[in-house]
């Protein structure tokens, strides 16, 4: 059984150093801030929305080398994107990216923080922006439900 | 006379959870203890004998298991009583936990006390049990909390105490005999000085100081008291809390219910006497034996000799982690000033994959905001892995921490 201190590998430690689309976006479409009460994890996420597609995606905030490597992960696969395809990334398109499938329970909040912040942000900005809203609910319980 | 040296190095036989190792066989190496502590054998026996020879409920029956019972749970408030020094047993509450006994007085004592534009002043080293009960208060009487602030140094500033005494405003004072998070001892002496001289009513969370030091509530004089049994050997949910008589009385009931009561009719009800009036239901009779177990365990090593050990051991790591380069530790270096606790962050390193990678090793270190989310903003950082000590604690466990970090600094290409 691999221990848990090899989820430190390279590409962990390389994106928490150097984190990718870090930052803020001045004229975003929709921003959203969630944190994780227990360990102080705290993600903010901007969007740029432009004919339901996202254009550009940063996020910045504070956590562990798990939570800002999945946050890179997440805004990469995020960008370009558009709203009904982001919407369906689940946990597993980010944790297998980078061979966290198997983290412990008390780290998956840490790896899915962005993920539900994405959601959020989604709908949030569906919620203002678009004529159907009809899944609106439905993607607040899954981003309420994440971990 | 036993040397104090022997005297620690047999204490780890007692407790049985330090045999066992964690994570592919790594002796456990503890060092929580600000959190929680580890319990000794007889500890855990006086529970299990409590359930298994005296079980009854207490006060009321007859019987002689009842007796016993009582006996048993009345006998902790006397040995409470001895060890922090109190004259009238009739002062001590049983409660949950610090948390409950802040959040019993901010109810009880509060809500009759606490009107529009009062000042409740606080610190801003405290645990959030010593600031959310208040802001409760606060915000639902129109009244302020301020705090007092804290120096680079991790002590507070007193200067800003007599910016609010001098307000006339300030109905109570609370603060923390040690921080949880840097081990700050507090100058609660000069505190309780300046609220005295203002008359003005303090409130000490001794959680963090009744387990490592001898505490003096008469020598102290503060108004109330409150600190946990699980982090002094004692069992989980179990704590108390203790008020100066003459402010007892002024205070309303917490919870309604039986125990409580002297007479209960349709429409009203008078109260029990002291301390009883503040223990509604039956009351967690085998913790509070589990918690007498402790104060023998406690004093029967002498709480000079704990403060004594601890200071060995926190003088003996902050010299070893200064030498790890890139370490940071928070706080006084003033040993004389600060309890066994160190808060720390390492390089650019979050504190979770600290904690993370140095479990590989079998040490327990709390990693995270430690229920302290305004000091952390103070010092600002997100988080602090913090390592804290008690009486099983040896200067090897310090050393399996620090050669742990070399660990940490590889993995991250310090």
């Amino acid at each position: 059984m691999s221990s848990n201190a090899d989820i430190y590998h390279e590409m962990i430690v390389d994106y928490s150093r150097n984190p990718i689309n870090y930052g803020e976006i001045e004229n975003h479409d929709v921003t959203f801030h969630d944190s994780n009460p227990l360990c102080g994890d705290s993600i903010d996420i901007d969007m740029k929305i432009d004919e339901n597609k996202v254009t550009d995606i940063k996020f910045h905030g504070k956590g562990c080398a798990i939570c800002m490597a999945c946050s890179s992960v997440l805004t990469e696969i995020t960008k370009g994107k558009s709203i009904d395809e982001a919407r369906a990334i689940e946990k597993n398109d980010v944790l297998s990216e980078l061979g966290l499938e198997h983290l412990q329970a008390v780290r998956i909040k840490c790896a899915l923080l962005s993920l539900k912040v994405l959601k959020s942000a989604l709908y949030t900005y569906i919620g203002k922006n678009l004529e159907d809203t009809s899944d609106v609910d439905k993607l607040k319980e899954e981003a309420a439900n994440l971990y | 006379m036993q040397s104090t040296e022997s005297l620690f190095e047999n204490i780890r036989k007692d407790f049985p959870i330090l045999q066992r190792t964690v994570r592919d066989n790594k002796p456990l190496v503890y060092l929580d203890n600000a959190s929680t502590t580890q319990k000794p054998n007889q500890v855990i026996n006086s529970i299990t004998d409590y359930y298994q020879n005296h079980n009854a409920n207490i006060h009321r029956a007859v019987y002689a298991l009842a007796e016993e019972a009582t006996e048993a749970y009345e006998s902790t408030r006397d040995k409470i009583a001895n060890f922090i020094n109190i004259k009238d047993r009739q002062e001590i509450i049983f409660v949950r936990g610090t948390t409950e006994a802040i959040n019993l007085v901010a109810y009880a004592w509060g809500r009759p006390h606490i009107n529009e534009g009062d000042i409740i002043v606080t610190t801003e080293y405290e645990h959030h049990s010593n600031i959310v009960p208040w802001q409760l208060l606060t915000q639902e009487k129109r009244a302020k909390l301020e705090y007092i602030g804290m120096d680079d140094n991790g002590e507070l500033i007193l200067d800003d105490l007599d910016k609010y005494l001098a307000t006339g405003k300030v109905k109570l004072v609370t603060f923390s005999l040690m921080s949880n998070v840097l081990g700050t001892i507090t100058d609660a002496k000069t505190i309780i000085e300046k609220c005295k001289a203002a008359g003005v009513p303090t409130l000490i969370d001794g959680a963090q100081a009744v387990p490592h030091m001898k505490v003096d509530l008469e020598k102290l004089g503060c108004d109330f008291f409150a600190f946990s049994g699980h982090k002094m050997l004692g069992p989980t949910g179990i704590g108390v809390l203790w008020v100066k008589k003459s402010v007892l009385e002024t205070m309303n009931p917490f919870h309604g219910g039986g125990d409580m009561i002297r007479e209960v009719h349709k429409y009203e009800t008078t109260w029990n006497d002291l301390p009883y009036k503040f223990e509604a239901g039956t009351p967690n009779i085998a913790d509070v034996v589990g918690l007498g177990s402790a104060i023998d365990y406690l004093t029967k090593i002498g709480m000079d000799n704990v403060r004594e050990h601890e200071i060995e051991l926190t003088r003996y790591a902050i010299e070893k982690l200064s030498e790890v380069k890139g370490l940071h530790i928070y706080g006084t270096t003033d040993i004389s000033k600060r309890g066994g606790v160190i808060s720390f962050n390492f390089a650019d390193v979050h504190p979770h994959d600290v904690a993370q990678i140095i479990d590989e090793e079998g040490i327990a270190v709390r990693s995270g905001h430690h229920c302290a989310q305004v000091l952390m903003e103070r010092l600002n950082v997100a988080a602090t892995s913090r390592a804290s000590f008690y009486i099983y604690n040896t200067k090897d466990d310090i050393d399996i921490l620090v050669n742990s970090l070399n660990t940490v600094a590889k993995v991250f290409k310090l």
